[in-house]
């Protein structure tokens, strides 16, 4: 009975979701046969998908893909460590929430990529300059989720903490940490979006290496199969990225 | 019939034999509104004896809570004083557990891991805790839900665990703040049922606080009736109903007049609340 409660809740959705991507996939391929897409922007899904052996191969994509994701790796830390931090210190200086949370705001939406020559100006032509425009670009939706967990924490849960006469520090960490928690991981999912999508950005712009590197390079050939399956790897760093933070929330807050 | 009538709290001799273990003396609340100052609290005094259940039941908007607050030690800035065994409280005690209206427990913990949450504050061994959070876990009922998380559970079972754990803390007196507002009757009698269980099988001091007249004369051993705004002690009725009890004494006669003559006092106070809420609702209509 439970085994079966499993496959509805959790294998049949995966299988649906699979079947919805295939029959996606071969709508595009009919559409772009049929020439009601141009196949001249979009390559044939059955082309891209043998490209990807080749570019395996010919372009050195497992360490491009490395690095990207160390990349990624490096801001999210970075990201998650300082985002915490900062949320968790504005939610407890009312001042210095009132004074900076707008700006915080409107950071989130400032296109903070188009600074890169600054970057690199202050760390060189080095992954460094990649990895910090990917960690300031993606701080603000961290920092202000964090408030927002904080500050969400349901009032019973805190009387609860001081009934039992809790430190602040234990009723940081026994109550409103946990409770801001699912809070937490949402900024952190959109920062890491974020600071991917600067990542693979600036890699396309500074020709360093990494993906973003390669899609450009792909891109100025005009090898359109290879420039889709490219990108198909970014997102599956993206696809790893959450893989993670989901385990490690279920891990940190069992029972949601 | 020996309830007693009296504007003023009115003590029984055979309990004040006993020395009391909470003093509620003389406390006045006022809060500061927009409107001016909103007097919730009104000089109540009253005290309870160990073992004593007593229940505090008045209109919305009477200041139970608010009561609850001060004596739980969440709410500080008023007059008058509360105190436990001789000392005066300042803040939440260790005496005094409490338990919320709202649901309280701690999604991110298993049944087991809330009602152990007081015993790991109090930095027992792991072990320990399990062992007596597990008979508290049996004492509320819930055996065999130990490892399951509160999103699996139902209301009810909920808020037994959040009685769990606040019984896992061993408190002195039991503070409860309308624990079954958000439960169906059936649900409330049974676990009514449940409170008056562990209460006499702990002989646990009790103060509840209601605005439900049946679960107030299905429990307690007195009641104490405010009056609507400002909250001021009307009368403090005795409850003479045999015990141990069960939900099975709602059916008895003796209910039934307790319930009526309360009802009788808590009428009035509840029609002054309503005309209240609705001239205010007019008045904002108005403006």
């Amino acid at each position: 009975m439970m085994a079966r409660a499993l496959i509805v809740r959790q294998v049949v959705p995966f299988l649906f979701g699979i079947a919805c991507f295939g029959v996606l996939v071969v709508l595009i391929e009919f559409l772009i046969k049929t020439g009601l897409i141009n196949r001249f922007i979009v390559p044939l899904p059955s082309e891209i998908w043998h490209s990807f052996g080749r570019i395996i191969v010919e372009e050195d994509v497992p360490s491009r893909f490395l690095l990207t994701c160390t990349e990624a790796l490096v801001a999210s830390l970075l990201l998650s460590v300082v985002g915490i931090t900062l949320g968790v210190l504005l939610h407890r200086i009312t001042l210095l929430r009132l004074a900076t949370e707008t700006w915080i705001a409107a950071m989130a939406s400032a296109p903070l990529v188009l600074m890169y020559p600054l970057f690199l100006v202050i760390f060189g032509r080095s992954a460094w300059t990649i990895i910090m425009i990917g960690f300031v670009a993606a701080l603000p939706p961290v920092i202000l989720k964090t408030l927002e967990g904080l500050a969400g924490t349901r009032q019973v849960l805190i009387n609860v903490g001081r009934s039992f006469k809790l430190t602040p520090s234990q009723l940081y960490w026994k109550i409103f940490f946990p409770a801001a928690l699912p809070n937490i991981f949402v900024g952190v999912r959109l920062g890491m979006i974020f600071a991917l999508i600067n990542i693979v950005g600036v890699e396309f712009l500074i020709n360093f290496g990494g993906l973003g590197q390669l899609v450009n390079e792909l891109a100025e050939r005009y090898d359109l199969p290879g420039t889709y399956a490219a990108i198909c790897f970014v997102i599956l760093v993206s696809v790893v990225f959450f893989i993670v933070t989901e385990r490690i929330e279920q891990w940190l807050r069992p029972g949601t | 019939m020996a309830a007693i009538s009296a504007t003023r709290p009115v003590t029984v001799p055979v309990e004040k034999a006993m020395e009391p273990i909470l003093v509620v003396d003389d406390i006045f609340k006022r809060f500061d509104t927009q409107d001016g100052g909103l007097v919730a609290v009104d000089h109540v005094s009253f005290d309870v004896v160990p073992g004593e259940f007593l229940s505090v039941i008045g209109p919305s908007g009477c200041g139970k809570s608010t009561l609850f607050n001060i004596i739980g030690g969440l709410l500080g800035g008023y007059e008058g004083r509360v105190s436990v065994a001789g000392e005066t409280i300042k803040g939440p005690h260790p005496s005094i557990g409490m338990i919320f209206q709202e649901e309280s427990t701690f999604p991110w913990r298993t049944v087991i891991d809330n009602v152990a949450f007081p015993l790991e504050i109090a930095g027992m061994a792991k072990s320990e805790r399990l062992e007596k959070a597990r008979h508290f876990v049996h004492l509320v009922g819930l055996d065999g839900f130990e490892r399951s998380y509160p999103s699996e559970l139902s209301g009810g079972m909920r808020q037994r665990v959040s009685m769990a754990r606040t019984l896992a803390s061993e408190p002195k007196i039991l503070l409860m703040d309308e624990p079954f507002a958000a439960l169906d009757e059936q649900t409330r009698l049974l676990l009514g049922d449940k409170v008056l269980q562990i209460q006499q099988e702990l002989k646990q001091t009790t103060l509840l606080i209601t605005h439900n007249l049946t679960e107030a004369v299905q429990l307690s051993d007195r009641i104490l009736v405010m009056t609507y705004r400002p909250g001021k002690t009307k009368r403090i009725v005795d409850i003479k109903l045999p015990r141990p009890r069960t939900s099975e004494i709602v059916g008895s006669d003796d209910f039934g007049h307790y319930v009526a003559q309360i009802w009788n006092d808590l009428r009035e106070e509840a029609s002054k609340g309503l005309k209240d809420d609705e001239s205010r609702r007019g008045g904002a209509k108005r403006k």
